[in-house]
């Protein structure tokens, strides 16, 4: 394994320039929807005012397409400078769904996207309209290979590792792309996109409600914004259920460091709210919160869609419990891990020898050991718990304000029907609120994503420091400050141009 | 022949549509700026002086970099 501090570093660079380019993806993912719905509501009913107000939610989409666009190329050097063990175990796999993504986001952008601002009274109304719903399918149709990718890091499938070549080849694509937990994980993220979406219609619009600016093409906005809102943080509710179904049965680690589960049992609830007792360690009789309030059941409902079902906890996961549920220690992987490499040292020597005989017995004996490869380079058992603090934390912020998200556009929806939102100022100010807390909220995703599948750069086959290159700590330590600097005044860059224009109001767009 | 006047003609078309939509931006100049800076920092900048591809770097063909990778999956076990 990499030195610890030099895969530190490595692991902040990317988690920073994933967070960066994650403040400018959902945007782009939920906006071009409510611009479709808009242009449409506009070519239905022939009313210029919906041309007005798609324009200027076009304007800002733009903005944000601009600024955001290319901050996902950094993660694809960071791949080759960073992660190359990583990048050619898995290029085979990982290859494919990025290289399709790049194809069709070029395609895509520079046909339809100039249709969509250049062609307004250029081409035929129905043709700008088309132009319109195909960016908003296709932004999200790059965002499904993006995801497939990470599916697979998180549940691998439809591959074979190649002694030969050391890598992972696909032995079947449809096994990636069906993967269950990237579509989960897929129909997730962009459901948040969604929502994102919204709250930034919602949001702005109630700010002009409240400043008594363009106060109709406002309402508007506010009425399909908190519609569109409503809708998907249903999906979003939905598709969160399939995504904790996926953890619970591929990744379960990662859900009791979600749920801060130590012991597991049947009948499992949900932490709806609690704080974690720091000093808890893996094994210690000590409760797991200091005070905690939990909706009974749930988690076992969630988990595996019945209410009686066993969740398995950290110690069950780590030190084993094979006499009542079946569940392998980690030492035990770790000794079979162990074995795996070792039948590979001896494949790769026998192969340069030439010993045939030798070379197929060692080939047999890492094939019988192959899926728990990965774990004999970890040192200890308890190495397979990912940071619970952060993901526990994360994943609670993410559900909690995903609530608050699916309430807000009920209210704000409810007094709109009611025309009565022009006197509710509190809730008006709350959705100005809520649009920084819809970035807080994706973001708290990712990191229930990833920081939860620590220590796995690719689940159970390839850990963190394994996938890391040797390469000096001072360059990556040099790249993370730039890049901080570059991102921060690219944030600050799209944050001011977007407040000018809100000022100048929704016309002359 | 009328086929190849056709196409010509769509070519056309599509270049002065994209010409006039550049000229006609007034928000949109600003945006390319930022993007050609950005792709400047990015492709020039960064790629070429702060990211160079480490396997290709330090190996000249796909053997040796998968024996680069055995070797270092397997040096674990020694």
């Amino acid at each position: 394994m990499e030195d610890a501090l030099l895969v530190d570093w490595s692991r902040a660079q990317f988690a920073l320039t994933a967070l960066y380019h994650w403040l400018f993806v959902p945007l782009t993912l939920g906006l071009a929807f409510i611009l479709a719905i808009m242009e449409t509501i506009y070519v239905k009913t022939g009313n210029v005012i919906w041309k007005e107000i798609t324009k200027f939610w076009m304007t800002l989409f733009a903005i944000n397409f601009a600024i955001g666009l290319a901050t996902g190329i950094i993660m694809e050097f960071e791949f080759g400078t960073n992660w190359s063990n990583y990048s050619w175990i898995a290029g085979d796999i990982f290859g494919a769904p990025l290289a399709i993504e790049g194809i069709m986001a070029f395609f895509m952008e520079s046909t339809f996207f100039a249709i969509m601002f250049f062609g307004w009274d250029k081409v035929s109304k129905k043709m700008h309209l088309l132009s319109t719903w195909l960016v908003a399918i296709g932004s999200n149709l790059s965002a499904l290979w993006i995801l497939v990718a990470n599916g697979w890091m998180q549940h691998p499938v439809g591959m074979e590792f190649n002694v030969d070549s050391a890598r992972f080849e696909m032995s079947s694509f449809w096994d990636v792309l069906f993967n269950p937990n990237a579509y989960s994980k897929f129909l997730h993220t962009i459901g948040s996109g969604y929502v994102m979406g919204s709250l930034f219609v919602v949001g702005i619009s109630a700010w002009y409600l409240l400043k008594g600016k363009d106060v109709v093409k406002a309402k508007k906005s506010i009425v399909v914004g908190a519609t569109f809102g409503l809708i998907t943080s249903l999906f979003l509710i939905v598709s969160g259920d399939e995504s904790a179904h996926q953890v619970a049965v591929n990744q379960p680690t990662k859900l009791a460091a979600m749920e801060g589960l130590y012991d597991g049992h049947e009948r499992v609830g949900i932490v709806a709210i609690g704080q974690l007792n720091s000093e808890k360690e893996i094994g210690d009789n000590q409760d797991e919160f200091i005070w905690s309030i939990e909706i009974p059941y749930a988690l076992s409902f969630l988990g595996f869609h019945d209410m009686n079902a066993f969740v398995p906890g950290i110690n069950e996961l780590v030190y084993g419990d094979e006499d009542h549920h079946n569940i392998e220690s980690a030492a035990s992987k770790i000794a079979k891990g162990k074995i795996a490499i070792e039948a590979l040292t001896r494949y790769k020597k026998a192969k340069k020898e030439g010993d045939t005989l030798v070379a197929t017995t060692a080939l047999a004996d890492f094939r019988a050991n192959e899926k728990y490869f990965g774990y004999g380079y970890l040192k200890k058992p308890e190495d397979i718990i990912p940071p619970v603090a952060l993901t526990f934390y994360s994943f609670h912020i993410m559900v909690g304000l995903g609530t608050w998200f699916f309430m807000l556009f009920f209210l704000i929806l409810y007094f709109a029907m009611l025309n009565k939102l022009d006197g509710k100022k509190m809730l008006l100010r709350l959705a100005v609120i809520s649009i920084p807390l819809g970035y807080v909220a994706g973001e708290m995703g990712w990191i229930v994503a990833e920081v939860g599948r620590q220590p796995w750069a690719i689940q159970g086959m390839l850990p963190t420091g394994m996938a890391t290159s040797s390469i000096s700590v001072a360059a990556v330590q040099t790249t993370f400050w730039l890049f901080a600097i570059i991102f921060t005044g690219l944030l600050i860059a799209e944050v001011k141009i977007i407040f000018t224009q809100i000022k100048l109001g929704m016309e002359n767009h | 022949m009328n086929i190849v006047i056709n196409v010509f003609s769509v070519l056309k078309k599509v270049f002065y549509f994209y010409v006039e939509g550049f000229k006609n931006m007034k928000l949109g100049k600003t945006l390319w700026g930022i993007i050609g800076i950005k792709f400047l920092l990015f492709f020039i900048l960064m790629k070429i002086f702060f990211f160079p591809n480490f396997l290709k770097e330090n190996f000249s063909n796909d053997t040796q970099r998968a024996n680069h990778i055995l070797e270092k999956l397997t040096k674990e076990n020694k």
